[in-house]
């Protein structure tokens, strides 16, 4: 049996396409699972050989419907063993599937149904059939839908609907008429055809779709199941969308490449249970989620006894400062061994069994800055979290931390096959097996993201590190310059700022200028529970704002921004010299933000001139009226004088230890 | 789904109730009242506070037994009722302030519904044995169809007491269910609930008795609920009818109008005051009609 080889070592170079992979994994470990479900309350297993021949049934049926080579199959729902095996049964017959963000509404998804012409979508529920059927009439290439969940959808009678078991049966049907027709389809597929195509959001302008091959998704799956050393033993949990390239990597192409087990909760409402069920291996989590996790963590310690909170606290004190150097490897004393020891029977070990992480070997957060106190907690109990930096264009697996070279701060070194280049205006350019065919029938928008000779322009901004870590600061084209002409990176300054509870947004200033100023909002919520702790009195955001202790506050963690950004050798220009707080908060209503909370730096610069100016002047104090839209709709005014402070800056750090 | 296609569904009378009186000493609860309630159909009783709407379904499932009157339950007649018997006929009901095992966990609170078509001994179950453990897990897949078709699959092993009111109510439907109900009392099921768990509540009765064919009286005072989702509504005013038929019909009933707003109808702009009326009095506003209706 080829239980224990590890898949990494064992595969051939031929299976570089995902059809290939399914029917290999059938043969080498056909009952070993693949995929679980819990249904009822209770884990059903499918193993390899399972999956493989209900993803031939669901080829055929696919074939039956219509589909061939090249054409687009959407699948659209929460993580379900059959929208996975449609995947497969999709790519088998060198068709190309599409998943859909399922908690899109309708409108939304028409755009992609119309551009990539899809004709058969596999959807999870009734929710998703009502949408399909609310769109048909601008879809009129969309002939087929097929369901997994058939509750509430007895009265349904459209002849486009059926379920997935009618799905299944008529490819039985199907196979019958053409016994050879599976394999063939099989072997027709090539390593360099596309294999899936995910539709990047598009903050601007239209969803563009990303086509990536077979060979492009394989090798980087490939390429990090070596670094990993990922086996067929590893399990995953499935949580995340579908549609996201991220959760797609992890439990679709490396469950294909390495053969280990993804596992699929009950509802999403369940994973938090489900995780403790399963207690995955290998876990993935963007830095949001691991927040709300912290945070449960720590709003059930507050309501622990007295004891319980005194010994989870000196344990945590105690792994703060040597956990994450012993996850390391690195030289701990032996006495601080041994009490880390003791600290991992009494609190790390029962607190990663609460978090479900008990048997998590590897586990990465992407997709945002990830906060240094909260990248530390996780490392310090035990959890070997890692950073890493990619996107759909290419596959995903640009730059992954390897074990005992992890930082706060990095994404880490490019993962093997990985060039990568910083261009003048500090943009990060990457060279990669993984990178992307084209955007589907967007030749232009192709041509400006990729140049000639092969490099993608990735749009953020960032420079490889002394230790050949990559450093991500910005998106490109917030990226300026300070008078004097060295790197001013904004986002990368509030999100140092951010990382404070105390701090609820931030917005720096300094292109052009000789010096970096910033805005900031405290944290109504934070700072008024520091202010009642100490018996400061306050009437709202707006007075609490105007105190000269919150001034304080505020000034303090300014400067230890800027004690950090001193020890940076290209940022350390950006220290914030001066800063104000704020007399309102910035409002998504005002225009200020955009409706996921981003801040439009443009507009604030403009509307609050006069404070930008008082700035960068020498002016203790600067008067403004703002204009102020309630939630009723009524307009108002706030009037304040608003104190303007010096931080302390620190001379450059230029000589850094390794 | 339309409403043609449940006019369809709707079969012959299930329960018949006839000339029913009940007092208690002096008081007169409910006096002569009778009403029938048809296969698949939602039935509600509506009526101001104290017009009777709990004795009579505490008649239905006999837990009081009127002084006066016969039920006639799927062709058998009785004059009284009691508790017992009605469920073994499949009648099953919540309750207004719940009755769920607050140490228990949903799971198990759900199972207690289970309790009547348990057969084995308590012996048997509790050393395991071969027939009870094959029972158990029968009717424990039973339970976790009903989790499952309540979305409450992330409160399985939660106990009933540290679950949110709204979550609460649902598992007593929950209970309910797992009686396998032909009919299905339902005590104000949304009585304190805010607007976005009486829709969930309203899908949820509608699907039961869309899903299990389950005929369902229920009592409710948010009367913009009991227009959406009744095929039928009886209103009661101090314990006697005054009114019965669909909610169009009912809503337009001078009587109706005059009971809820205690002025003469004429007064009242006709259409809508029952339901600005039902609302007000609950404090809470009705749902609007496009929410439940699907």
């Amino acid at each position: 049996m080829a239980h224990s080889t590890p898949a990494s070592a064992g595969t051939p170079a031929a299976l570089d396409t995902f059809p290939a992979l399914l029917l290999a994994h059938a043969s080498a470990r056909g009952s070993r699972p693949a995929m679980r479900e819990k249904d009822l309350g209770i884990w059903q297993t499918l193993t390899w050989s399972q999956v493989a021949d209900h993803v031939r049934l669901a080829a055929n049926g696919l074939a039956a419907l219509g589909i061939g080579p090249g054409m687009h199959v959407a699948v659209i729902g929460e993580n379900r063993p059959r929208l996975y095996m449609a995947m497969m049964a999709a790519q088998c017959l060198g068709a190309i599937p599409v998943p859909l963000y399922q908690d899109a509404v309708a409108q939304e998804m028409v755009y992609v149904l119309q551009d990539a012409e899809v004709g058969v979508a596999v959807v999870e529920d009734q929710e998703q059939v009502d949408k399909m059927l609310e769109v048909r009439g601008q879809c009129p290439a969309l002939r087929h839908v097929v369901y997994d969940d058939p509750r509430g959808l007895r009265h349904y009678a459209d002849p486009m609907l059926r379920s997935y078991e009618q799905l299944e049966e008529a490819g039985r049907e199907h196979a019958q008429r053409h016994p050879g027709f599976f394999d063939a389809a099989v072997a027709a597929v090539q390593p360099h055809d596309p294999a899936a195509m995910f539709y990047t959001s598009g903050t601007t302008g239209k969803p563009k779709g990303v086509v990536l091959t077979h060979h492009a998704l394989i090798d980087r799956a490939r390429a990090v199941a070596e670094m990993e050393k990922l086996t067929d033993r590893e399990d995953v949990l499935a949580y995340l969308p579908p549609a996201w390239i991220g959760q797609n990597m992890f439990s679709y192409t490396q469950l294909l490449v390495s053969g280990f087990t993804v596992n699929h909760p009950e509802s999403p409402d369940t994973v938090a249970i489900d995780m403790r069920d399963i207690g995955p291996t290998y876990y993935f989590a963007p830095p949001r989620v691991l927040e709300g996790l912290l945070t449960h963590v720590m709003i059930r310690m507050e309501d622990a006894g007295y004891l319980k909170r005194k010994l989870f606290h000196a344990c945590m004190n105690l792994a703060r400062r040597v956990g994450a150097r012993i996850l390391d490897g690195k030289s701990v004393g032996a006495w601080d061994r041994l009490r880390y020891a003791l600290g991992n029977v009494l609190v790390y070990g029962p607190l990663r069994n609460a978090l479900g992480m008990s048997r998590v070997r590897v586990a990465y957060t992407a997709g945002e800055a990830i906060g240094p106190d909260l990248f530390v907690f996780y490392r310090s109990i035990g959890i070997n979290l890692k950073q890493l930096y990619g996107s759909t264009e290419t596959s995903v697996f640009v730059c992954v931390q390897p074990d005992g070279q992890v930082r706060d701060d990095t994404v880490g070194p490019p993962v093997a096959g990985v060039d990568i280049r910083v261009a003048g205006n500090g943009e990060i350019l990457v060279k990669s097996p993984g990178l992307f065919k084209e955007y589907y029938r967007n030749p232009q928008a192709t041509a400006e993201a990729r140049s000639e000779d092969g490099w993608f322009h990735t749009g953020d901004a960032g420079y490889l590190d002394t230790d050949g870590q990559l450093k991500i600061i910005d998106r490109a084209k917030d990226v300026g310059k300070l008078a004097d002409g060295s790197l001013f990176a904004p986002k990368y300054i509030e999100n140092k700022l951010k990382f404070f509870p105390h701090i609820k947004e931030a917005v720096a200033f300094g292109a052009g200028r000789d010096r970096v100023c910033a805005f900031i909002n405290i944290d109504l919520e934070a700072v008024g529970n520091w202010a009642e702790r100490r018996g400061l009195p306050y009437a709202g955001y707006t007075d609490l704002a105007g105190k000269d202790e919150v001034y304080q506050l505020i000034g303090e963690c300014v400067e230890k921004v800027n004690a950090d950004l001193a020890a940076d050798p290209k940022l350390s220009a950006s220290q914030v010299s001066r800063f104000l707080i704020l007399h309102k908060e910035l409002d998504p209503d005002d225009d200020e933000l955009t409706r996921t909370r981003k801040v439009r730096r443009a507009f604030i610069a403009q509307k609050y001139g006069v404070l930008v100016e008082a700035l960068f002047s020498d002016r203790p104090t600067q008067f403004i009226e703002t204009e102020v839209k309630f939630e009723d709709g009524r307009v108002g005014k706030i009037s304040a004088d608003l104190k303007i402070r010096s931080a302390r800056t620190f001379p450059a750090i230029t000589a850094r230890a390794a | 789904m339309s409403h043609t296609d449940r006019d369809q569904r709707i079969g012959d009378v299930m329960l018949d109730m006839q000339n029913i009186s009940l007092s208690f000493g002096g008081v007169k609860a409910l006096t002569d009242i009778s009403f029938n309630v048809r296969e698949h159909e939602i039935r509600a009783i509506i009526g101001p506070n104290g017009a009777g709407k709990s004795s009579m379904l505490n008649v239905i499932n006999g837990v009081y037994t009127p002084q006066q009157g016969t039920i006639e339950f799927q062709g058998r007649r009785f004059s009284r009722m009691n508790p017992r018997r009605a469920a073994e006929m499949g009648i099953a009901r919540t309750f207004q302030n719940l009755a769920l095992f607050k140490g228990m966990s949903v799971l198990d609170n759900i199972m207690t519904g289970r309790n009547l078509r348990m057969k084995c001994g308590l012996f048997a179950q509790a050393l395991r044995l071969g027939p009870a453990e094959r029972e158990e897990i029968r009717h424990r897949e039973f339970v976790e169809n009903i989790i499952d078709f309540l979305e409450i699959q992330a409160h399985r092993k939660t106990p009933v007491g540290r679950l949110p009111y709204g979550l609460q109510k649902r598992v007593d439907l929950g209970r309910a269910l797992a009686m396998e109900p032909r009919l299905l009392l339902l005590d104000e099921p949304m009585a304190g609930m805010n607007i976005e768990e009486k829709q969930d509540m309203s899908r949820f009765i509608l699907d039961v008795n869309d899903e299990f064919g389950t005929t369902i009286v229920l009592i409710e005072h948010d009367m913009g609920v009991v227009m959406d989702i009744s095929d039928r509504v009886v209103v009661l005013d101090y314990g006697k009818k005054i009114g019965d038929g669909t909610p169009g019909e009912v809503r337009t009933n001078e009587d109706v109008i005059r009971a809820y707003l205690g002025v003469e109808g004429s007064a009242a702009p006709a259409n809508d005051a029952v339901a600005q009326a039902g609302g007000a009095r609950d404090g809470a506003s009705p749902v609007s009609a496009s929410t439940t209706t699907r």
